[in-house]
């Protein structure tokens, strides 16, 4: 008898701890989750249904429509930011500004750890200094610069001001220095010079490391707002990121906002960072949590 | 082949710190030397600096008569063995023992050979496709070997290339090692910490303290004539027992016992290996036992002669226990030295 | 630097090269600018500047709108890094308790880290939805008359609310990496010494997390101050007007809408300033808290 009534209080008390665990999981999840299951919704069903009746918990036929308007109907004068194009332009952003970065901070790593410099301190402090202050801060003067540079409505006055910062560069110089030492003097008595080393042994050593550099600095470039709001002014350029705040305004104004519409394009605009965010999740972990100690 | 000459080589890093004072010696061609000391003692640096991996800041280094204190590391016809090993990760043991040979513009069939060759001297060939984190800790030992071998070099240096292995794949090692060194008649300059590999391994043993050289000499001279107590406290384990005495009127006494007969006056410091000694109740001198080792093959009592902490090895049919008993040192094994400078007498 | 670097004196230069035009062009150039600009009142007109010395400073010195900014910035950012840091770590004690289901969780709480800020800031305007948003009719039912893009506080709650939203996955994915990284020995030792799990997290997983709180709280303000500029322009529509502003958005503001480039330059050095105080004191956090070992 007394063993039949312990076992169930043993059993009850892990029970309930674990099932306030999974209660407090799921309602974080949801928190997450819902604002982006009703954007799916609305871009499933017609304008005039969601003005109607807001979301709901149903599917629509009007996906295919929506996306057709999203991709290739374009919101202002020029009829230029048609949400390919918006499409097109992210991907280049998000594209140039990871590759920008990696080469550009492996590069400036690699003579900063590898090499005896007379002037790597000075170097170094002059590089470092921009993690100090975000690009918001000094951004008017940016925008002046790019001006009188003649970079503005450019993909390179889209991506370069951007790029000038050290986090890759740091987060290379970090990894390089956790390389064994006994590798580039292996490296060095087997013949191999610097150009050799670095090519033959560092990169391909690097893979896993430009790997989770290039999910992260790809998913930063491509949320880039305020410079690209700045720099491009053409609606050739916009990226759907820069779309959005013409979004908004768009459905302001009209009777019938376009909400399947717009709705569908943030759609666009979140999944390409989103996916490969999950689909790449280890890397990226790994880089984000290794790359800013 | 060759023999390598080290003339007043010395390190002095920019900071000041002096990691070598000028060092001389020669290896002859075909000779194994082991640079062993404690931690921070030089040996790594000065091994490096053969290898070109640091600058020597003066002296002259010379490998098969040909000086080159300036000529890049992997034009001194040198190999090397890392502690760490460090293989390169993303390669196969084929193109890590293969690398340095194609740096050389080697034609690619001809690489092939030599490294077939090599796998089988190592037992390496089923291995060869693979890369080295799917290796256990003696293969890559092996490859890194491999990789030294395949160059064919004048000579060999090898940096504590045992330490990151356990103690009976460190055993093992050892021996293949040496046998491999035999065979192919290699200079090498082995750099260790652990007295058991200089002694063992060695042809010479220069035993290094502080940037300088303690003492030179076959493991057997190391051993039984150490030059100083500092080598006598670092090779032997357990190490050779020093104690405290005073020489007076021809005798050297511990405490009001006269151990030895001696013209020195004044205070020495006395040398006995723990198995240079002698039990029995007939003995002339008390020692009292505080703990018996029990090692298998032998055991130690440790214990205090005139209050002076000190091992004498027995055999391992020697029962004991904690307590008196009488102890009789072999003259010949008894060595002085000066008890301020340290040096043999 | 490596023990055996390369000597080679021309390449490291050539490998430099890049990073440091790039950071001279624009990050150097500009933030010099910003300083500059900022002794000089510029003509709206475009004719050209006078010297002013102190002017702009002390000009928003005595701005009760600039206090007034000043004094939201602040309230804002405490209360965005003080939810989303004690969401987060909620959440990453849970997902780090559960096995069942621990990489769904982790996928589902942290996805978000890939959405823009002004795209949540859009999410955030359809929830919000005065006629049919899910989240204004949940506070109509409680009978709270959400007026976003009206109602000052309410718009500040919009704010805020994104803001945590898009900033509990950054925190999260640290605090879990941070919770994976006690090593289980540690765990188990608390284990046997202490019987209640508070016990256990306060006394023991807490202290060790500390340092992981650390850095993130210095993220979290640099976030509140700086990347949340996308959501609080969506949020006011692109319409400032009597809308709660941070001190960042103000910056683009008057530089950009006003023209008052010497007055906006001021209030970047300022952010300059408090960004360099806020590294410096992370800085020296790191120093003294992270090294447990």
């Amino acid at each position: 008898m007394t063993e039949t009534t312990h076992i169930p209080v043993a059993k009850r008390r892990l029970k309930w701890g674990r099932v306030l665990d999974h209660s407090i999981l799921i309602l974080g999840a949801q928190f997450m989750l819902v604002p982006l299951l009703m954007v799916l919704q609305t871009t499933t069903t017609t304008d005039l249904e969601t003005i109607r009746n807001g979301p709901e918990f149903i599917i629509g036929d009007q996906l295919d429509d929506n996306f057709r308007a999203a991709m290739f109907t374009a919101s202002g004068f020029s009829g230029e930011n048609t949400g390919l194009r918006m499409l097109a332009n992210s991907m280049i952003l998000g594209i140039g500004f990871a590759l920008g970065k990696i080469v550009i901070g492996m590069m400036a790593a690699y003579a900063l750890v590898y090499f005896r410099l007379r002037f790597a301190t000075f170097a170094f402090w002059l590089i470092f200094t921009t993690l100090l202050l975000p690009l918001e801060v000094r951004i008017l003067p940016s925008y002046e610069i790019a001006q009188r540079l003649g970079l503005l409505n450019t993909y390179t006055g889209l991506i370069l001001p951007l790029i000038a910062s050290a986090t890759a560069t740091f987060f290379f110089r970090q990894f390089f220095r956790s390389v064994p030492e006994e590798l580039v003097e292996a490296a060095r008595i087997d013949g191999a010079g610097p150009v050799k080393f670095f090519i033959d042994i560092l990169v391909p050593l690097s893979q896993t490391m430009i790997a989770a550099m290039f999910i992260i600095m790809f998913v930063f470039g491509w949320n880039q707002y305020l410079w690209p709001t700045m720099v491009t002014t053409d609606e050739g350029m916009y990226t759907l990121v820069r779309g959005i705040k013409q979004l908004t305004q768009d459905l302001e104004g009209t009777s019938i906002p376009e909400y399947g519409r717009a709705n569908m394009l943030a759609l666009i605009a979140i999944l390409p960072p989103v996916l490969v965010v999950i689909i790449f999740q280890s890397w990226f972990v790994k880089g984000l949590t290794e790359s800013d100690k | 082949m060759a023999q390598v000459s080290l003339n007043k080589i010395r390190k002095v890093y920019p900071n000041g710190f002096e990691a070598v004072k000028p060092i001389s010696f020669d290896i002859t061609d075909g000779e194994f030397v082991v640079l062993v000391g404690p931690s921070g003692c030089g040996k790594s640096t000065l091994l490096r600096m053969v290898a070109g991996l640091e600058d020597i800041s003066e002296g002259a280094l010379s490998i098969g008569d040909r000086n080159v204190n300036h000529v890049d590391p992997a034009d001194r016809d040198i190999a090397m063995v890392f502690q760490n090993y460090a293989l390169y990760p993303h390669m196969t043991v084929r193109k890590n023992i293969g690398y340095g040979l194609k740096n050389r513009k080697i034609a690619a069939h001809d690489i092939e050979a030599k490294v077939q060759a090599a796998a089988k001297m190592l037992n390496l060939t089923d291995y060869l496709d693979r890369k080295p984190s799917q290796l256990s800790g003696g293969q890559r030992q092996r490859v890194a070997m491999g990789r030294a071998v395949v160059r064919d070099p004048a000579l060999f240096l090898f940096d504590e290339p045992l330490s990151n292995l356990d103690a009976k794949l460190r055993h093992q090692m050892r021996i293949e090692i040496k046998a491999l060194q035999r065979r192919l008649g290699v200079t090498s300059i082995y750099v260790t910490h652990d007295q058991v590999e200089a002694m063992t391994m060695a042809d010479r043993i220069i035993v290094l303290n502080n940037g300088q050289i303690e003492q030179i000499g076959t493991p057997a001279e190391i051993y039984h004539r150490p030059a100083s107590t500092f080598v006598a406290s670092f090779m032997g384990a357990p190490p050779m027992n020093l104690i405290a005495a005073q020489g007076h009127d021809g005798r050297i006494m511990v405490g009001d016992m006269a151990l030895a007969s001696n013209n020195i006056i004044g205070p020495v410091t006395m040398g006995i290996r723990p198995e240079d000694v002698e039990i029995g109740p007939d003995c002339e001198i008390p020692f009292t036992v505080d703990i018996v080792e029990e090692l298998g093959a032998h055991r130690l009592l440790h214990g205090q002669v005139d209050g002076q902490d000190f091992t004498i090895h027995v055999a391992k049919d020697v029962a004991l226990s904690a307590g008196p008993i009488r102890m009789t040192i072999k003259p010949e094994a008894m060595i002085l030295f000066d008890a301020q400078t340290g040096l043999a007498l | 630097m490596k023990r055996a670097g390369f000597t080679t004196r021309w390449l490291p230069i050539l490998l430099l090269l890049p990073q440091l035009v790039i950071i001279a062009v624009f990050f150097y150039w500009p933030a010099a600018h910003a300083v500059q600009s900022s002794f000089y009142l510029e003509d709206p007109f475009g004719f050209g500047s006078s010297f002013v010395g102190f002017d702009n400073y002390t000009h928003l010195a005595q701005s009760s709108e600039y206090a007034r900014i000043a004094k939201f910035t602040l309230l804002f950012t405490i209360l965005v890094t003080f939810f989303s840091l004690a969401l987060a770590l909620v959440l990453a004690v849970k997902a780090d308790n559960v096995i069942r289901g621990a990489k769904t969780y982790r996928t589902l709480l942290m996805w978000v880290y890939a959405v823009a800020p002004p795209v949540a800031g859009f999410i955030g305007l359809l929830m919000l939805n005065q006629t049919w948003g899910p989240l204004a009719e949940l506070a109509k039912s409680v009978g709270w008359d959400f007026k976003l893009g009206v109602n000052f506080a309410d718009t500040a709650a919009a704010m805020v609310l994104v803001s945590v939203w898009k900033q509990v996955p950054v925190n999260f994915i640290f605090f879990l990496s941070g919770l994976q990284s006690i090593p289980k020995s540690v765990r188990e030792a608390a284990l046997i010494d202490a019987k209640s799990s508070f016990r256990r997290f306060w006394d023991v997983t807490f202290p060790l997390l500390a340092p992981t709180g650390f850095f993130l709280l210095v993220i979290n303000i640099t976030y509140a101050l700086f990347d949340t500029f996308g959501v609080v322009d969506v949020l006011v529509k692109g319409e400032p007007g009597n809308n709660p502003m941070t001190l960042v958005y103000k910056v683009y503001v008057d530089g950009f809408r006003g023209n008052d480039i010497g007055g906006s330059s001021a209030q970047s050095v300022i952010l300059m300033v408090l960004v360099l105080a806020l590294t410096i004191f992370q800085f020296r956090l790191i120093e003294r808290r992270i090294h447990y070992t």
